[in-house]
């Protein structure tokens, strides 16, 4: 366990670096080390599938965010912090660690005990999916209603994407053909 | 800036890419093939396979990354990955129910075993490669064409 502070305090102040530094790329660069440190938490507490898919993804949410923010020239705010927007902000970390700290107490203790579904799944999901890696025959058999649902929300995302940055219908200024509508 | 950038990057990076850009595709397909065996499944292998073409576009630059995977490959790839996982999907009506898993299950720890599962693992690879690929795709030629203004 001792792994795993260390890595969220390593974390927390990647974060708060990631917030006060002034330089983009700097914050970018951190916000990564963060990402890849909750990778590492991830393997420690014996889980390589979302460490694996926390680290790949986390690279190229990084590569994006790079190639968004190095070439532009955007420093950070220059507005100073508002008084109300800061004790709201203050209010409601305030709200949200009593609530935290109310229910944190009402949870089990950490892996303990095995809830009953998922006894049950690990009881008799090789033998009834022959699957030899439990997470996949989860995700692809017991729940594949879940991967549905999720392969729907990255299909939307992605058109999402697409609509708003396509150069179909976009106003034509340096008469730059529309055919990469991509 | 934008010219030298769609040129590529330097010599170094070409060759450094040249060499380990296959092996990446090759890691993807490989956490894809092997996803109800081993730690990985279809969505970091459709990532990684992702993030070799865009290691290849970042490389080159865009036009060898596109001789490579042209757009509209790309875009037909994102819709048979969705289309595929669908009809696996109904193709479970065969058995009985939507998402029943009728294909024989195998031995265990072989490659072909655990039914649907590795079909479903290739579906959401595509899927989630292509999309993936087409999400950064867009947000470069943005860049690129703000660059321009």
């Amino acid at each position: 366990m001792l792994a795993i502070y260390i890595l969220l305090i390593i974390m927390i102040i990647g974060a708060i670096i990631a917030i006060e530094v002034e330089d983009l790329l700097s914050s970018v660069v951190t916000v990564g080390a963060v990402g890849l440190g909750l990778s590492l938490v991830c393997l420690v507490l014996k889980a390589p599938d979302v460490a694996i898919t926390q680290f790949v993804v986390e690279i190229i949410a990084l590569i994006i965010l790079m190639r968004a923010t190095v070439s532009k020239d955007v420093h950070g705010s220059t507005i100073g912090r508002r008084l109300l927007g800061s004790m709201v902000v203050v209010g409601f970390i305030a709200v949200f660690l009593l609530v935290a700290m109310k229910s944190i107490e009402e949870l089990p203790a950490f892996g303990e005990p095995t809830m009953r579904i998922s006894g049950e799944y690990l009881a008799s999901g090789m033998s009834k999916t022959g699957a030899a890696n439990m997470v996949s025959a989860i995700l692809l058999d017991f729940r594949a209603y879940d991967t549905l649902g999720e392969a729907t929300v990255l299909f939307t995302a992605v058109i999402g994407v697409l609509a708003v940055v396509r150069r179909i219908g976009r106003k034509e200024k340096h008469g730059i053909p529309g055919r990469e509508d991509e | 800036m934008s010219k030298e950038r769609e040129k590529g990057m330097s010599l170094i990076v070409k060759t450094i890419t040249r060499l380990t850009v296959g092996l990446i595709l090759l890691y993807g397909v490989y956490i894809v093939l092997h996803g109800h065996v081993s730690p990985g499944g279809g969505f970091a292998g459709g990532v990684i396979i992702a993030l070799s073409f865009v290691h290849l576009m970042l490389a080159f630059g865009k036009e060898v990354a596109f001789r490579k995977l042209a757009e509209p490959v790309v875009s037909f790839f994102e819709s048979l990955g969705a289309t595929l996982f669908l009809s696996i999907a109904l193709l479970g009506f065969w058995g009985g129910s939507f998402l029943l898993n009728f294909l024989p299950k195998g031995e265990s720890f072989k490659l072909f075993s655990a039914g649907i599962i590795p079909l479903c693992n290739v579906a959401i690879c595509l899927k989630v490669g292509a999309g993936l690929f087409a999400a950064f795709v867009a947000l470069v030629l943005l860049k690129l064409d703000v660059e321009k203004e």
